[in-house]
């Protein structure tokens, strides 16, 4: 088998087995039963999303998909199931780990059931997380994206590959591109031991966040620095939620002003529609979005681009997504509309380098109650 | 006084000649220009080298070739055929003589009827470079071929002979003429040689050679080696027949009772008819015809028109049928690699008592272009309409109908579609309502029009069942590739990793695709000799062509329903096949169909049915028209609803 060599310490939980052979027994038990075989699951759409009071986050609704062999696409969905499925006991059965990338280029020896793309085989290893209730990490999958970065007072310690401990101060012992967040941020792999910040900035873009950290934002201001690296990954998520859990400290989103934007917000504060049934594990529900807002561009006078029509059409979207229901998101996405205009949070360097950290931060916090006025 | 300006006006009057007539009509008579010129004169040569051909059961087999001269604008046109050739003292009338030809008062369908056409080119040809036309004749076998020099007498209207010879000629017989004449032959050439494929195309019985200026030589190949039907010589409906006719025919006839003359001298008159029309016009049936007067006639004339009376017969018609211009079309639109050609030709019908017949065939697909207004291919009598595509009524008729529900693209539903298609239109009759002289658009006829109409709309359908055909085809084609290969696997896998047998996967399959799925196959073998029996079952003039290749038909029936299956099957045949074998015995064999009832089909079973057709050539009978009833055409792949007979 041509898993990955790396030896991760990823506990086994004890029902992974039986829901993964439960998938293989439905689909032949539907042929012995002379049925056409079919998997049900939730549909992973932003219509079937409602939100959960007890878990203040989004989560899948009763909306239910069939993937079934009545279509040649279901038939193939189902086939490639089952030999992810029987990958993955594979895995489990030698205790080995796949990145989501191998795991493609190993389906190349599936014959009929070899993924079109990559982006067939990750969905899939989603689909199986939402038909089973584990998670990834569970089937012994990772992803490929890590590395969003950190910086601020706090104290890390991780389990490194060696199997010892290891203490990361995210100011004295990193460099100026922070403390790299691994892909799992479970505590048997990270441990908080110190922490002493006020706030956690999470940034959208790489050029904003060393803007910060080269004007000493975060020990002027007492932040954690957080590189979201766009669309933020998993463990970017769970790492943002773990820490203010851990501190009770207040999540502030710092990204560009347009529509894609908004979506990242939603993603760490509400949970995002592609990972809905995990988004107790990965949303902070008490994340605040700071800016750069539709209303900012008209009172900072930011310079701007025309949105594009994919621009208009994703706020219209976002409009009737129920994650954007409340008052704030209303009027500015309606503003935005308007306007017909988008801005960068780089566009604040128009009234300088030190605006952002000077101006900028400053008046949004005290307006969000982070700082006294 | 004003006698006396009648006489000086008497002194103007005079006898026009008929080079006067032709140089200020030359443009009506399709010599307007060098190119058209050029066109023109090769026509007329081939018009009359086909019809002659044909009026004595001669395959035609036509020679056209163009020399370039130094002189910028002269080029000779030289058109040559296998006929019968034409006896000495007739070639100066028929070659050198304006109005004067066989045609003109017989009432049949012929290419050239006026007698213009290629004197008119002879004429031509002296008029812009004042050389004569040379031809060559040949009558016999065992005669040596008689070559004159003609000239036409302007004044007289009469051919001069101005030199003759006899000369060896290897052919049994034919006719050649040499023309030179002004025309732009770089230019016009691709005309000549769009012509002569069109023509190609509609008689499918003639093989046509075409030498360039250059030396390129193309040959248009026969499709078939039957002549076209004889169209016999029929005598005048009395709906298209004018007062002055009338009278003609009546000065004329044996008949001495107005009965017998109504009967013997038009056409569709029977005792019925001809006692209703005499009551019509309130005329004693047995007066003497030679003894009426100019209003007794008028008061005949109209009763006609008030009288049902039955269509013309047409046999003066000969279309060139359904099968042949498929055969043709294939032929010629090889490189094309065309999905399916379908052709369809209307019953005769009848305008202003004038018999005629439309024709219509579809190219589809290949590689022609989808984004391009069609192709439109325009015959009349068989001769291919190339200019004022805009004017012809055929046009016209095909643009009206709504062609976006045919798969189509076409702005606000009208004018000519956009599609990969080639349209032809042929339009076959005793007069061919020309819009002009010059012979290039049929007229405004609504009877024409309607028949065009109804011609398309029947090939149109038949377009979008195949085209409906071939993309359910697809999907369930799909849902062999789940069954056969899909299906097994995710049983073997989900068997292997449970430690358990293979589940049985028959009812899974029939529930997953759900349908009767019908496939044919078409497969042509040769004959020698009589080793096939055949059915007798249409004319025998079929009977006599049958042979050769025999077009054997599968058909599979494969019930992939979870319950037995009960229907009929219908397999169209086309019109000149003669039906052999059929397996297993049909209930019911016409003309038209083979029926077959298919009797509780289990599921998960298959059937299978053949036919073998004789009388037809490899690749005419192409695909098979299946069509089912008394099941829901939707659980059906591969044939349509039947709609009845």
């Amino acid at each position: 088998m041509a898993g990955s060599s790396k030896k991760t310490p990823i506990m086994c939980r004890p029902d992974v087995m039986p829901k993964i052979d439960a998938i293989a027994l439905s689909v032949y038990d539907d042929l012995m039963n002379a049925q056409i075989p079919s998997l049900k699951l939730s549909t992973r759409t932003k219509a079937n999303i409602r939100f959960d009071d007890k878990l203040s986050v989004w989560k899948y609704g009763k909306g239910m998909s069939e993937r079934s062999a009545k279509s040649l696409d279901g038939a193939y969905m189902l086939l490639r199931t089952m030999y992810v499925v029987d990958f993955i006991k594979e895995m489990i059965k030698v205790s080995k780990t796949s990145t989501l990338r191998e795991m493609y280029y190993i389906s190349e020896g599936w014959n009929l059931a070899k993924f079109g793309s990559q982006n067939e085989s990750d969905m899939l290893a989603e689909d199986l997380e939402v038909i089973t209730g584990c998670m990834r990490e569970d089937f012994k999958l990772r992803p490929e994206e890590d590395g969003a970065r950190v910086i601020g007072n706090i104290t890390i310690e991780e389990m490194t590959r060696n199997k010892t401990k290891k203490k990361i101060h995210c100011q004295d012992d990193v460099g100026d591109s922070g403390y790299s967040i691994p892909y799992n941020v479970e505590p048997e792999k990270v441990t908080f031991k110190s922490i002493d910040a006020d706030f956690i900035l999470a940034i959208e873009t790489g050029g904003m966040f060393d803007r910060l950290v080269e004007n000493g934002f975060d020990t002027d201001y007492n932040a954690v620095l957080v590189h979201l690296k766009g669309q933020p990954a998993r463990s970017t998520r769970r790492f943002i939620k773990r820490l203010s859990e851990a501190k009770k400290m207040p999540v502030l989103v710092f990204t560009d002003c347009d529509p894609w934007s908004f979506r990242i917000f939603a993603s760490v504060s509400y949970g995002a529609i592609k990972t809905a049934h995990i988004s107790e594990y990965l949303a902070t529900p008490s994340a605040q979005y700071l800016g750069v807002t539709p209303s900012d561009i008209e009172n900072y006078k930011l310079p701007t681009d025309t949105l594009t029509d994919e621009d208009v059409h994703a706020l219209k979207s976002e409009l009737d997504d129920p994650r954007f229901q409340d008052q704030f998101w209303k009027n500015e996405i309606k503003l935005q509309l308007s306007t017909g205009k988008k801005s960068e949070q780089q566009a604040l360097a128009k009234y300088g380098l030190d605006y952002v950290t000077d101006t900028y931060l400053p008046e949004k916090l005290a307006e969000l109650g982070v700082l006294k006025k | 006084m004003t006698e006396a300006i009648a006489y000086e006006l008497a002194k103007k009057q005079q006898e026009i000649s008929v080079a006067e007539f032709f140089e200020r009509n030359k443009h009506i008579l399709g010599f307007g220009n060098p190119t058209r010129a050029l066109m023109t004169s090769v026509k007329e040569g081939v018009d009359n080298a086909l019809d002659a051909c044909e009026e004595s059961g001669i395959l035609p087999d036509i020679y056209v070739e163009i020399r370039n001269h130094a002189e910028e604008e002269e080029c000779t046109i030289i058109v040559e055929d296998n006929g019968p050739g034409i006896v000495k003292q007739q070639l100066p009338h028929v070659f050198a003589r304006l109005l004067y030809g066989s045609r003109f008062h017989s009432i049949r369908q012929t290419r050239g009827q006026q007698g213009i056409g290629i004197s008119a080119v002879v004429l031509y040809g002296q008029l812009t470079t004042g050389k004569h036309a040379k031809i060559i004749s040949k009558i016999q076998q065992d005669l040596p071929a008689v070559v004159v020099e003609l000239a036409i007498d302007t004044v007289k209207n009469r051919g001069e002979i101005i030199s003759q010879d006899i000369e060896h000629w290897e052919k049994p017989s034919g006719t050649r003429i040499e023309v030179s004449i002004l025309a732009d032959c770089k230019r016009g050439k691709r005309f000549v040689y769009d012509y002569l494929k069109s023509t190609s195309i509609v008689n499918p019985h003639a093989r046509i050679t075409f030498k360039e200026m250059d030396g390129t030589q193309h040959v248009f190949e026969c499709t078939s080696d039957q002549l076209p039907k004889m169209a016999v010589e029929v005598k005048p409906h009395p709906y298209g027949v004018e007062l002055g006719t009338m009278l003609k025919l009546a000065k004329n006839t044996n008949s001495r009772k107005l009965s017998s003359f109504l009967k013997n001298e038009f056409s569709s008159m029977g005792d019925r008819t001809t006692n209703a029309v005499c009551d019509e016009a309130q005329l004693d049936r047995n007066m003497d015809p030679g003894k009426m007067n100019r209003d007794q006639f008028m008061a005949l004339n109209k009763a006609f028109k008030k009288i049902k009376i039955m269509s013309p017969s047409t046999e003066c018609l000969s279309p060139i049928g359904e099968t042949l211009i498929k055969r043709s079309l294939k032929s010629e639109t090889q490189e094309i690699s065309p999905e399916f050609i379908i052709t369809a030709t209307r019953p005769a019908s009848v305008y202003s008592g004038n018999p005629f017949q439309v024709e219509v065939g579809i190219v589809y697909g290949g590689s022609l272009p989808k984004d391009k207004p069609v192709t439109i291919l325009r015959f009349a009598n068989r001769v291919p309409l190339l200019y004022q595509q805009g004017d012809c009524q055929s046009t016209i008729a095909l643009g009206s109908i709504d062609w976006r529900r045919y798969g189509f693209d076409q702005p606000n539903g009208k004018g000519i579609p956009s599609g990969p298609a080639i349209f032809l239109v042929h339009v076959a009759s005793t007069q061919i309502p020309f819009t002009s002289e010059s012979k290039e658009a049929i007229a405004d006829i609504p009877e024409i029009e309607s028949e065009v109409v109804l011609a398309f709309r029947e090939c149109a359908r038949k377009v979008q069942f195949h085209i409906n055909k071939k993309v359910k085809r697809v999907k369930t084609r799909e849902k062999f590739e789940l069954i056969t290969k899909i299906l097994p696997e995710i049983a073997k896998k989900s068997a292997h990793m449970l430690g358990r047998p293979e589940p049985p996967l028959d009812k899974v399959i029939t529930s997953i695709m759900d349908v009767v799925w019908i496939e044919d196959l078409v497969e042509y073998e040769k004959v020698s000799g009589k080793s096939v029996e055949q059915k007798k079952l249409f004319d025998d003039s079929v009977q006599q062509q049958a042979g050769r290749w025999i077009t054997k038909s599968t058909i599979m029936i494969v019930n992939y329903k979870p319950k037995p299956q009960k229907f009929s099957l219908y397999a169209l045949i086309p019109q000149d096949a003669v039906v052999g074998t059929v397996s297993p015995k049909p209930v019911k064999i016409t003309p038209q169909y083979i029926k077959w009832n298919v009797d509780g089909l289990a599921s998960a079973k298959k059937m299978d049915i053949s036919f073998e057709l004789a009388g037809l050539s490899k690749g005419d009978f192409d695909v098979n028209d299946l069509y089912v009833e008394h099941i829901n055409p939707a659980y059906v792949i591969g044939a349509d609803k039947w709609e009845g007979d």
